[in-house]
C-alpha cells in the first residue's frame, strides 16, 4: 500500500489479514503483522474496514423465509426421525 | 449468534434422548437456515425450497449417525451442500473464475503519500436504513461471487462455521478455505467500500 520501504510488507501483511482477524496465526507472524499495523495506518485503516466487513456478514441471512411447512411433509420427517430413532435403539445407543 | 448456535445443539441433544417434542422447533430452525444458505447457493427460490425439505429429510432418515449434537451445524450443512450440488446450474454453477489477490490491493495516491482510495469506513453511521442497505449490497455481492468463494464466505462468515467444520462440509483442507474466505471477504469488502464511497461522495454533494 505504501511505498518505499514498507511496501513489500504492506503486501505480506495485506495476505495474512483474514487470518490475523479470526487469530488463526501462529504467535510470531501475529507479532510481525502488529508490529507492521504500530507503524503502517493505511493498514490498520483497511483492517477495520476488513473486520467491519466481516462483522456485517455474520448472520446475514436474506429477508427471505420458505413457505409454511406443508403438513405432510411434516409427517414425512418425523416418520423418517422415528425409523432411526428406531435404529438407534436397535444399535443400544 | 452463540444462543443460536447452543439452542441447536440442545434441541439435537433432545432428539438424541428421544424428546420428539423438540421436533418442530429443529424443523423451523434448520430449514429456515438450510432455505437461505440454498438461496445464495443456487439462486433460484424453488431450489431452495427444495433443498431444504430434501436436507430435512436426508437429517432425519440419518438421524442415528449423528454421534455429537455438538456437531449438529456442519453435519446438516454437509447434507445441505450435497443437495445444493444435485440442484447445479450452469449459471450459478458456472466454471469457478479464480480471485487474485491483487486485484483487491488497495492503491496509494500517486505521490506516495499514504493516503488510501478507500471510503471512510469510520464514519459507518449506524442506522436501520443504512443497514438494510448493506445487508442488500453484502448478499448481492456473495452472488456475484464465484460458488467455491460463495461457499467459503457464506459457511464461515454468515453461518459462523469454524474453519475446520467449514473445510469438513466442503471437503477440502483448513488451508484452501482461508485462502478462498479471505479473496470472498476482500470482494465483499470491494463492494461495501465502492457502494460508501459513492454513498458519500451523494451526501458530500447533497
Amino acid at each position: 500500500m505504501e511505498t518505499g520501504k514498507h511496501k513489500h510488507d504492506c503486501k505480506e501483511v495485506f495476505a495474512l489479514l483474514s487470518e490475523y482477524l479470526d487469530a488463526e496465526l501462529d504467535a510470531e507472524r501475529c507479532d510481525e503483522i502488529r508490529k507492521h499495523l504500530d507503524d503502517c495506518p493505511p493498514c490498520i485503516e483497511f483492517l477495520e474496514s476488513l473486520k467491519r466487513t466481516v462483522s456485517l456478514c455474520h448472520g446475514c441471512q436474506t429477508a427471505e423465509q420458505p413457505p409454511p411447512l406443508n403438513p405432510e411433509v411434516r409427517e414425512k420427517l418425523m416418520a423418517a426421525y422415528r425409523k432411526s430413532m428406531q435404529n438407534r435403539a436397535r444399535q443400544g445407543l | 449468534m452463540a444462543t443460536d448456535k447452543r439452542q441447536e445443539i440442545q434441541l439435537a441433544r433432545d432428539l438424541i434422548e428421544g424428546k420428539p417434542e423438540a421436533f418442530d422447533r429443529f424443523v423451523e430452525v434448520f430449514r429456515s437456515k438450510v432455505f437461505q444458505y440454498a438461496l445464495m447457493m443456487c439462486g433460484h427460490r424453488e431450489d431452495a425450497e427444495e433443498v431444504a425439505q430434501d436436507t430435512l429429510f436426508k437429517v432425519f432418515e440419518n438421524f442415528d449417525q449423528l454421534r455429537d449434537p455438538e456437531r449438529v451445524r456442519p453435519w446438516v450443512f454437509r447434507i445441505a451442500r450435497n443437495a445444493c450440488y444435485m440442484k447445479r446450474r450452469k449459471s450459478v454453477f458456472a466454471p469457478t473464475q479464480e480471485l487474485s489477490l491483487e486485484d483487491f490491493l488497495p492503491h496509494s495516491e500517486g505521490d506516495g503519500s499514504r493516503k488510501l482510495e478507500i471510503a471512510d469506513w469510520s464514519a459507518l453511521p449506524d442506522d436501520q436504513v443504512l443497514r438494510a442497505e448493506l445487508r442488500d449490497v453484502i448478499h448481492q455481492a456473495i452472488q456475484e461471487l464465484p460458488e467455491m468463494y460463495r461457499a467459503a464466505i457464506m459457511l464461515r462468515d454468515v453461518e459462523e462455521l469454524t474453519t475446520e467444520e467449514t473445510a469438513q462440509v466442503l471437503d477440502v483442507s483448513q488451508e484452501v478455505v482461508k485462502t478462498r474466505l479471505h479473496r470472498a471477504r476482500l470482494a465483499v469488502r470491494a463492494k461495501l467500500d465502492e457502494y460508501l464511497r459513492r454513498r458519500q461522495s451523494g451526501v458530500a454533494k447533497g
